[in-house]
């Protein structure tokens, strides 16, 4: 169906003005029903599937139901993404289970530095006409032509 | 039908809210954060402002949302001239070789940053073997930087753990807007969850940029952006053609659902002339999920065959041959999808990729740990970047080890960025190539001040995620030379009053008339934004070479669905949107209708099949290099709402 939303588990993010998963949809597709304080998918025809909401959900009320026009019931893809690494675990239709752990990140989530390192020179405006990016220009970089 | 008129006589009027900026960047994806991370650089000490304007939030928006398994564009060993010669025959002859020449000398530098910034990116470890980024920095690998060694997938490509690659991305660009926030002391330069509709002209120069003007889909409000340039960083099209998926699976597009032609619509609405929009892009892809086939077959060296074993690019090379000659050596990836589908029609189908056989054959030299290593890997590339496929195979209990896997051509995508080069036509960088290629400012388009990037630049396709932020870097540095350059603030006609009743038209049509029906879906006042998309992707699918034609169209097919078309933009004014979310889809729509309409006209201009396999012209079947080794562009008239389509010289820049 897309993504769905475990009603039990969904607690609306407790009455803030827009939900995680309204948040971060990149179709907006999700939406707070403001009567029940419940989130859902108000166009899964339009849902490719992306798991950003899935991902994103405090309380992992949101998972996915694979495409019915395509695809048999029964199997799930869950992740539970954290800090620096992701976990997956893949249930097929007849019960086999397989799970993976990727990294996601070197760094700590909000704290990636625009002026440590090669980022800490100096722009120079009167080049702006010359090739190469600010770092570039910097560090002497040769711009080679055919 | 009546024309429609909007006095807000039946919803509110919104909230207006103007933002002056000098530069605007329209996106929130790849190119649009890199645009934003080097305008801030230049523009910031200058007091210069930079506003982005993104209709998702920037953690997740663009084509790279869900993550990515790989970057596919990354020099580092190679050089720019050969890179050249690979995009230039992937795309059939045709390409603007300035364009890409120049993206191979500045994108390496933004694959550093990500790397800097926090991408794990794999390393080779010191048995050859891969190591992934944790393993590598726990390994103390350099970066790349440094000279640490990649895994290749290919020769261009190299494997990333990317889960979070936008995340990361997108968190250097909003870090950017931040300094250049500060620096400029403006309130806000970041809108969210704002769709542009369109760009606004000057009011006594209609070849220059002086805005662009939305929505909000969150606040009842109206968004005008006055500028002195803009970006377009809107993405590419998808679901203009019916898809295969026939019910909720619509949404599982190979390309993110959410690029919708708005980048091609906007830009050719603004006067900005377009390229090879005819180009688009076929997928052959794992069938229904749509996963990537590249680090199967480039990373684990999988083949595909027919049903009979058959490996299709060998036993169909001589009849490819008869039509195509010397593009059928040295083989791109329309002619691939050419072979593949010669055998389909001819019953042998199904294709299948032989993951099986592929992993069997790299464990024959692997202990059972590398080999669970491996199958790791397999599995990381779709759930970096196509979760649905790992669905798709765990719905069939179909393990990658044990079954090959079907694959399929997908419906076609228009896109600048990947293994196509439909656009926008713009600027070279000007130290090299012919003069024709260079009007000032590197990336502009030939609208003055608008600038395009990633998907939105034709005629210089694999740039993908990498080389889109290095576009959208180069333009964004040099929308910064053009503010220098032009100081004064531009001014457009429009009121605010005008644009308001413009944009909102759809809500206050839907209001007005839902009622005189018991079920507002069903109204003859009204088309809902979801029929026309519908409509829109019948038409396309039936006469412009569609999948239910196995891509084949012709003069006749494209007059007759053309006269549809016609019909279908005469309706599109009669949408109907019950809130802000369909408000959205009314105008993705109409972006749609415009970029799908400049793909119909470009296809009838070109009297020859340039890209077998991605559509043929029946026509005329084969390739015509005397008549038709050139550019084919077109501009649009917005009141008329006609293309006029030309042809533009290719230069040869590189020789072969």
């Amino acid at each position: 169906m897309p993504s769905f939303v475990i009603t039990e588990k969904c607690d609306g993010c407790k009455g803030q003005d827009k939900t995680a998963c309204m948040y971060i949809c990149p179709h907006d597709l999700m939406k707070l029903n403001t009567d029940t304080m419940k989130a859902w998918n108000q166009e899964p025809v339009q849902c490719w599937e992306c798991y950003n909401c899935v991902k994103i959900c405090p309380q992992q009320a949101i998972e996915v139901r694979c495409y019915a026009d395509f695809a048999p019931l029964g199997a799930a893809c869950i992740p539970m993404r954290g800090t620096d690494t992701i976990m997956w675990t893949v249930k097929f239709r007849d019960g086999m289970i397989k799970r993976f752990k990727f990294p996601i990140r070197t760094t700590e989530e909000g704290t990636l530095s625009i002026t440590d390192g090669v980022q800490a020179v100096a722009v120079d405006v009167s080049k702006i006409k010359e090739q190469g990016f600010y770092t570039q220009q910097a560090a002497g970089e040769t711009f080679v032509t055919p | 039908m009546e024309p429609k008129v909007n006095n807000f006589e039946h919803i509110e009027k919104p909230e207006i809210i103007v933002v002056e900026t000098d530069i605007l960047i329209i996106g929130g994806g790849m190119a649009a954060c890199g645009a934003a991370y080097e305008a801030d650089k230049w523009a910031s000490p200058q007091g210069l402002k930079v506003t982005m304007v993104d209709k998702a939030a920037v953690d997740r928006s663009g084509a790279v949302a869900m993550g990515l398994s790989a970057i596919n564009t990354y020099v580092g060993e190679n050089n720019a001239a050969d890179f050249v010669k690979y995009v230039r025959q992937d795309l059939m002859g045709i390409t603007r070789e300035d364009l890409v020449y120049d993206l191979a000398r500045w994108v390496d530098d933004s694959v550093h940053l990500f790397e800097d910034w926090g991408l794990p990116v794999w390393k080779k470890g010191d048995d050859n073997e891969s190591l992934d980024g944790h393993q590598a920095a726990k390994a103390g690998k350099p970066s790349l930087r440094e000279g640490g060694k990649p895994v290749r997938s290919g020769k261009w490509q190299i494997m990333i753990n990317g889960e979070s690659y936008k995340v990361i991305v997108g968190e250097a660009g909003k870090a950017a807007l931040e300094a250049n926030r500060v620096a400029t002391g403006v309130e806000q330069n970041l809108f969210e969850r704002v769709f542009i509709i369109k760009v606004l002209n000057d009011k006594d120069d209609p070849t220059k940029v002086a805005g662009a003007v939305g929505f909000s889909v969150r606040d009842h409000a109206l968004y005008v952006f006055k500028c002195k340039s803009a970006l377009l960083g809107c993405g590419g099209c998808v679901n203009f053609f019916r898809g295969r998926a026939t019910a909720e699976g619509q949404g599982r597009a190979w390309f993110p659902v959410w690029n919708s032609g708005s980048n091609y619509a906007m830009g050719a609405e603004a006067g900005a002339e377009l390229v090879l929009m005819e180009n688009r892009f076929v997928p052959a892809r794992f069938k229904d999920g749509y996963g990537p086939v590249g680090a199967w077959f480039l990373l684990f060296k999988a083949k595909a065959t027919n049903a009979l074993g058959e490996d299709y690019c060998e036993t169909n090379a001589d009849e490819a041959r008869k039509y195509y000659g010397k593009y059928v050596d040295n083989i791109g990836t329309c002619m691939r999808n050419h072979m593949m589908i010669i055998d389909m029609k001819a019953g042998k189908g199904p294709i299948k990729i032989h993951t099986d056989v592929a992993l069997a054959t790299l464990g024959e030299t692997m202990d059972k740990k590398a080999m669970k290593h491996l199958e790791s890997e397999a599995w990381e590339d779709f759930l970096d970047m196509s979760i649905s496929q790992a669905g798709v195979w765990a719905a069939n209990n179909m393990a990658p080890e044990k079954v090959p896997s079907e694959l399929m051509p997908s419906e076609p995508y228009m896109l600048g960025s990947h293994a196509g080069c439909a656009g926008l036509w713009v600027s070279g960088p000007g130290d090299f190539g012919p003069a024709e290629y260079f009007w000032g400012y590197n990336r502009m388009t030939t609208v003055k001040g608008m600038f395009s990037a990633g998907d939105g630049v034709g005629a210089s396709g694999h740039k993908f995620s990498s080389g889109s932020h290095a576009e959208g870097r180069v333009a964004g540095k040099m929308m910064v030379a053009y503010c220098m350059d032009n100081p004064e603030m531009p001014e457009f006609a429009e009121t605010a009053d005008e644009l308001a009743a413009e944009v909102f038209l759809p809500m206050e049509t839907y209001a007005k008339f839902s009622g005189y029906t018991t079920d507002p879906d069903i109204n003859p006042e009204y088309i809902r934004p979801a029929m026309v998309q519908q409509r829109l992707q019948k038409i396309m699918d039936e006469y412009a070479g569609g999948t239910s034609t196995y891509y084949m169209t012709s003069k006749t097919m494209l007059e007759e669905g053309l006269t549809y078309l016609q019909m279908l933009k005469e309706d599109e004014v009669h949408m109907g949107a019950a809130d802000l979310h369909e408000l959205l889809r009314a105008w993705e729509n109409h972006h749609r209708i415009v970029a799908a309409e400049a793909h119909a006209q470009h296809i009838l201009f070109r009297e020859e099949t340039r890209y077998p396999g991605y559509y043929y012209r029946g026509d005329f079947l084969a390739i015509d290099d005397e008549n038709w080794k050139c550019f084919t562009n077109s501009t649009y008239d917005k009141n008329t709402r006609e293309f006029k389509v030309f042809k533009r010289d290719y230069h040869e820049i590189i020789p072969e």
